[in-house]
């Protein structure tokens, strides 16, 4: 376990060192296409909202799920409608899917 | 370093306090989830090289379930491929050398990559610097506490310390939202986020919800985050 635990510690360090440094090195300093220009400003929606769904709804395995979490993510939803800072916000998330959880 | 690049520098400390303090909890929850898995030294080491939350609790989840290092590595490599696209989308607004672009992009964190966004297709690349050093050693720290918490824990599932990821992100989108108005693409990135996760490996929804970004419609934005610090409200050149 101890091999297979650091083989990935350094795999994943290794991965994202070269993942975050490809955009920057191959694209860096001139302009995109102006259809990517025009896109890219569209992908933090797309691709926070689909973490959101992944992180609350994603199960083991390749699985749909509805647990507690949805319950905290209704919460943090309320707590961001009050303006709340997002430290309150993950705060509320967890408390209201512990509670969820000790009801259930 | 000029005064203005500090200063935009600073602006993104301030601005990167508020998710540092949020990702002291996000650490935390992975210090004592990952503790029992991968050891108290592991656990911290990869907070501190990785600083990819998604992608580490990813790995971890693979880890936990018995699988081995090539599928652990494989989950955060997918959950990180959105990294790619964060990192071209800076791209033209790093004027540096290959070096220099290349350890620029290491700063890249959902949530300075999102502040540091003009809505004109260009990046506030000193605000994104700042904004994730406010986080990265909040991150390190959050790991630390949970690994000597974990023990007193117990089981982290009764703490509800597993919803605190997607709070975070949903506290993510809702700014970003509140910004650009582009709810239409946030739907569509769900619903195809919604849609592959029961038939997809984890990671390859979050990539696919990228297509969201073709829904027709125009992006308007209201205001870059970048205008709302005092500074650069009272002085618009800085923005440039």
């Amino acid at each position: 376990m101890t091999a297979t635990v650091w083989i990935t510690v350094g795999g994943l360090c290794l991965v994202t060192a070269v993942i975050k440094a490809l955009g920057p090195l191959l694209f860096g300093g001139r302009q995109l296409p102006s259809l990517i220009g025009r896109v890219i400003p569209r992908l933090a929606p797309a691709l926070l909202a689909a973490l959101v769904i992944t992180e609350t709804f994603g199960g083991h395995g390749r699985s749909l799920v509805i647990d507690a979490r949805a319950g905290g993510l209704v919460a943090a939803a309320v707590a961001i409608a009050a303006r709340a800072p997002l430290a309150v916000v993950v705060l509320c998330a967890a408390a209201v899917t512990a509670l969820l959880r000790a009801l259930g | 370093m000029p005064a203005r690049a500090s200063g935009r520098l600073a602006a993104g400390v301030r601005a990167g306090v508020p998710y540092g303090v949020a990702g002291t909890l996000l650490g935390l929850s992975f210090g004592v989830l990952a503790r029992p898995v991968m050891g108290p030294a592991a656990t911290i080491i990869t907070s501190v090289v990785v600083f990819a939350g998604s992608a580490q609790f990813a790995a971890l989840a693979v880890l936990s379930a018995g699988g081995g290092a090539a599928a652990a590595i494989v989950a955060g490599l997918l959950l990180n491929l959105r990294f790619l696209a964060m990192g071209i989308a800076i791209a033209p607004s790093l004027p540096h050398g290959a070096l220099g672009r290349a350890l620029r992009g290491q700063a890249l964190v959902d949530a300075s990559w999102a502040l540091a966004n003009r809505g004109d297709g260009s990046f506030d690349i000193d605000l994104l610097l700042g904004s994730t050093l406010a986080q990265y050693p909040c991150w390190v720290l959050g790991t630390v506490i949970g690994v000597l918490a974990g023990g007193a824990i117990g089981n982290p599932d009764s703490l509800g310390l597993d919803a605190i990821f997607p709070a975070f992100f949903l506290g993510l989108l809702v700014a970003e939202l509140r910004r650009s108005r582009a709810g239409m693409v946030a739907v569509a990135g769900a619903a195809i986020a919604l849609a592959l996760t029961p038939v997809a490996p984890a990671g390859v929804p979050i990539i696919a919800a990228a297509l969201a970004v073709l829904v027709p419609g125009r992006l308007r934005r209201r205001a870059p985050v970048a205008a709302v610090t005092p500074a650069a409200r009272s002085s618009p050149d800085q923005r440039r």
